[in-house]
């Protein structure tokens, strides 16, 4: 086993301030963020914000800098005369241009805290424009109100899913996608290019038709191109939104999706689309649930691919056990990637001391205690907080954490803790290939296992002078 | 050739293929665009960021402050406050009931535990529209604590990032002349418009006090309070990003009667004759001279180093497409330089003299375009098959999509590139891209070598 590092750089303070009103150095951005992603996973659309310019501007800059891609986001460019007036002409002139431009079959659109505070009637407009614009070739247009002050980027996440399944699913829309074959829709939450090329990879060795949605996993991780797409090819294709009612049921990742009205339990009320949530399939457990979904839907059993990459990742857990028992994780991101993580992590017998997310369903506690209910040791959960919170928590209780794991923004804490940060989720800034990490599935498992115990193997061997040759 | 909007047809030109050059800029961004542009916010966070024993804080929903955490590679050679995001992060509740209350909590609170010597309120454009009086409640917290607590009117909708820029430069102005200029000498200027990206400032610092000049602020790399307090001591202003400080520096000469000039660090001519300009100012012989052993002493270091890049880089094309136009003149220059054209030059927020002093010193045949977008931009690179795309973040994914190099000359970048040494980093950056051997791989040179194959 090796020693615990001490905390060398950590400030000693003795009594954090309690309540604080300011949020310092946060653990979320917001809202209108997550649709603009939702958006970019739909094949041929522009996502388009109905704000001022710096939104548009700053979101691509943020998405750019986790996926190193191309991220078009179009905007209705408010002036101070469109804040006085409304920006119904703005919203006509943008979408028109967006047109002639980009040609796209879908047209995004997610408001911001400016035209959300004016009153923007988004429903009205909107029907208004299609009305002028009636040709074929108009591209479909939906739209998701996404208040900044509401809530974080993962709302606007689900929001926006929601949003465009509401406004696209068709009662009784042929399966035509399919060839009338029976199809499963399956809505991920934020997860990484790779992990949605898993999950593709899945449901074709189920042999079973998919509706992924939002789909980014070539939009948003692309090919080096002969000539600039204009909207890169992939995403989910608006038939198959369209037909999502007629699908023979829906699973949706995220344990804290509970208490939200998300596209999975709209298309099982609208259309009697069964339904299934289950937690973000990262570790042997919350992965098994998976494929044991994915068995009901198929009716077909796992293939021995999975199984047999089941088998490998348990031998894993065997063989670095001794690594790992005890360790102690802070564990930070987004809600559903916490509570994966958290149950991954526990399963190897790392004990995530401090569960944290700037996110507040309000459903995270409880999803730990699901996921962790094995452990001995108690597993403080945090939900709403920003970096210097967690900051003063650490020390509050004295966790003294082995590592970090969790996206790029936890650099600065892990630094200052003297431990390693493990990043995984989003967004990750400091390091290449974030789009590219495997989380999901026994595959992603290995990865993260082999990830996780070899920081630590590294910080044993690099801690003292022994060096050790053999671990 | 580019698919451009009717709307911004005359904001792109093609030197020599008219008549008359008459661009169209300083427009508010057309609807639908997809301009690389920011906004008001983004011009006043920018400008005053690097002010490192401040404390910054943005007034409004979370989304403004996650945007700008520690995005600038804005050093500090002490305290780093900066580095940190604070915001109010408004709720729905509190933009029903106004956010002053919560306004002034957050900085009575960041102010204690910080101690910060001023404190920079930020307003977003949701402030502009719920109305809260931030002068009144900064005003009433300057009290209670006795520092600088000044408001910054970025709400985003009020016009582009110039404007963002003229915002913070009055919240500037606010503290210059409010410390005492005892002590300072006459040969003494402030660095204006410099924000001390991957140490720049320290760099230029360097070489003016080895000409003897005495550096009184940088406003504002590296900055601080108490500097920018007494600034108006200082004999001569000398202005490097003149999109954001001009307006700073001629109140500053309204006020103080201090002169300014416009500077360039970037490339070698310009640095030169931007120490020379400085030394010939204060008519001192002894100053030149030292300025000539200096800049005599700096060339001889570096010229072996950047011809041996420019072996490479000779003929190569380069695209350019900068926030200031002013920075896209001198990276025209230390192009050439190192044996480049520039075939494409752009700017998002450039003026009609700046675009006018552009076609000057382009080449025929270069575009000349004004608050450009990703189409346009990318089909420009396809057009002139360029080599090397300088820009910022935004502009990355563009050049890369298309198996072209690319430099980061925007102010997240971590090279130096100003002064001589920024020079060679710049040549070793340029060159590090352009001649990488992975575009050979890329589906665009891969093709034309096939051809090649084949005659």
């Amino acid at each position: 086993m090796s020693t615990p590092v001490p905390a060398t750089k950590t400030k000693i303070k003795k009594a954090p301030r309690p309540n604080w009103v300011s949020t310092r150095n946060p653990c979320k951005a917001c809202a209108p963020l997550g649709a603009a992603l939702v958006m970019r996973g739909i094949e041929g659309a522009l996502p388009f914000l109905h704000g001022s310019q710096g939104c548009a501007t700053y979101m691509r800059r943020y998405l750019i800098s986790h996926f190193r891609e191309p991220m078009d986001i179009a905007t209705s460019g408010f002036s101070e005369a469109t804040t006085i007036f409304g920006g119904g002409e703005n919203l006509k002139q943008g979408l028109g241009n967006v047109t002639s431009q980009y040609h796209p079959g879908l047209i995004g659109i997610a408001t911001t805290c400016l035209t959300e505070t004016i009153g923007e009637n988004m429903h009205g407009m909107l029907t208004e424009y299609r009305k002028d614009h009636t040709g074929t070739d108009e591209p479909v247009l939906v739209h998701v109100s996404t208040p900044s002050y509401s809530g974080t980027h993962m709302d606007g996440f689900h929001d926006a899913v929601r949003a465009v399944i509401e406004q696209l699913a068709e009662s009784g829309a042929a399966p035509s996608a399919y060839g009338g074959s029976k199809f499963f829709n399956l809505f991920p939450g934020l997860v990484s290019s790779e992990d949605l090329r898993f999950l593709k990879e899945v449901a074709k060795d189920f042999e079973l038709p998919m509706t992924l949605f939002p789909d980014y996993s070539e939009t948003l991780d692309g090919e080096s191109m002969m000539k600039y797409t204009k909207i890169p090819d992939g995403g989910t294709k608006v038939a198959a939104l369209r037909a999502s009612g007629s699908a023979a049921g829906s699973i949706e990742f995220g344990r804290v999706l509970r208490n939200k009205k998300t596209a999975a339990s709209y298309l099982r009320d609208r259309f009697l689309v069964p339904a299934e949530r289950i937690g973000l399939p990262i570790g042997v457990q919350e992965s098994d649930a998976f494929f044991e979904a994915m068995e009901g839907l198929s009716g077909k059993r796992t293939p021995e691919k999975y199984r047999r990459e089941r088998g490998r990742l348990v031998d894993a857990y065997v063989d670095g056990h001794k690594y790992l028992f005890g360790k102690r994780a802070i564990v930070i991101g987004d809600e559903d990637m916490v509570v994966g993580l958290a149950s991954f992590l526990a399963e190897t017998g790392v004990v995530p001391v401090l569960c944290a997310s700037g996110g507040k369903s309000g459903a995270m506690a409880l999803s730990i205690a699901e996921v962790c209910g094995h452990l001995r040791e108690p597993v403080a959960v945090r939900d709403g907080v920003d970096y210097m919170t967690i900051a003063d928590e650490v020390e509050l209780r004295e966790l003294k954490p082995d590592f970090v794991i969790g996206n790029s923004k936890a650099a600065k804490l892990a630094k200052a803790l003297g431990v390693p940060l493990i990043r995984v989720g989003f967004p990750i800034h400091d390091r290449m290939g974030g789009q590219r990490i495997l989380h999901l599935g026994y595959q992603g498992a290995q990865r993260l296992f082999d990830l996780v115990v070899n920081t630590l193997l590294e910080v044993k061997q690099e801690s003292n002078a022994i060096g050790y040759s053999y671990l | 050739m580019a698919d451009i909007l009717r709307e911004r047809e005359r904001q792109v030109f093609r030197k020599g293929q008219e008549a008359s050059f008459q661009i169209d800029c300083e427009k508010q961004s057309v609807a639908g665009s997809v301009s690389q542009r920011a906004c008001v916010f983004c011009g006043s966070r920018v400008v005053l960021y690097p002010i490192a024993d401040a404390l910054h804080i943005v007034h409004g929903p979370i989304g403004c402050a996650s945007y700008t955490w520690d995005i600038r590679g804005s050093l500090s050679s002490g305290p780093e406050l900066h580095r940190l995001s604070f915001s109010t992060d408004l709720q729905e509740l509190d933009v029903v009931h106004g956010g002053e209350k919560k306004l002034h909590a957050a900085l009575c609170e960041l102010i204690e535990e910080h101690k910060p010597k001023a404190a920079f309120v930020y307003a977003t454009c949701i402030v502009g529209v719920i109305g809260d009086d931030m002068e009144a409640v900064c005003k009433s917290v300057s009290k209670e604590k006795g520092i600088p607590v000044l408001a910054v009117h970025s709400e985003g909708f009020k016009g582009t990032k110039k404007d963002g820029y003229r915002a913070a430069c009055d919240a500037l102005l606010q503290l210059v002349g409010t410390g005492s200029t005892e002590g300072v000498s006459a040969k003494s200027i402030n660095i204006l418009g410099d924000f001390n990206l991957a140490g720049e400032t320290w760099m230029i610092r360097d070489y003016y006090k080895r000409m003897g000049v005495e550096v009184v602020s940088c406003i504002t790399g590296d900055g601080r309070i108490d500097d920018i307090r007494r600034a108006h001591g200082a004999a001569l202003n000398v202005v490097q990003c003149s999109g954001s400080m001009t307006y700073l520096a001629k109140s500053m000469k309204e006020k103080y009667g201090i002169p300014f000039m416009r500077v360039s660090y970037f490339g070698v001519e310009d640095m030169s004759k931007s120490l020379y300009d400085v030394a010939k100012h204060f008519k001192d012989k002894e100053m030149l001279k030292l300025t000539q052993n200096m800049v005599r002493e700096e060339l001889q270091r570096i010229m072996p180093l950047l011809a041996e890049y420019k072996k490479d880089l000779q003929g190569k094309r380069a695209a350019i497409y900068v926030g200031g136009a002013f920075k896209a003149f001198s990276l025209v220059t230390a192009l050439r330089h190192l044996g480049m054209t520039t075939v494409m030059v752009g700017s998002q927020t450039g003026n009609k003299d700046d675009y006018e002093q552009l076609r000057q010193i382009c080449d025929e045949g270069t575009i000349i375009a004004d608050d450009s977008n990703p189409l346009e931009l990318s089909s420009f690179l396809e057009e002139k098959d360029v080599d090397v795309f300088i820009g910022g973040v935004k502009e990355r994914p563009i050049a890369y999509k298309l198996g072209i190099g690319f430099c980061d000359h925007n102010h997240e970048r971590k090279e130096a590139l100003a002064g001589f040494e920024g020079m060679v980093n710049f040549a070793r950056e340029v060159h590090g891209s352009v001649m990488s051997p992975v575009w050979r791989l890329t589906p665009r040179k891969r093709a034309s070598s096939t051809l090649e194959v084949l005659k």
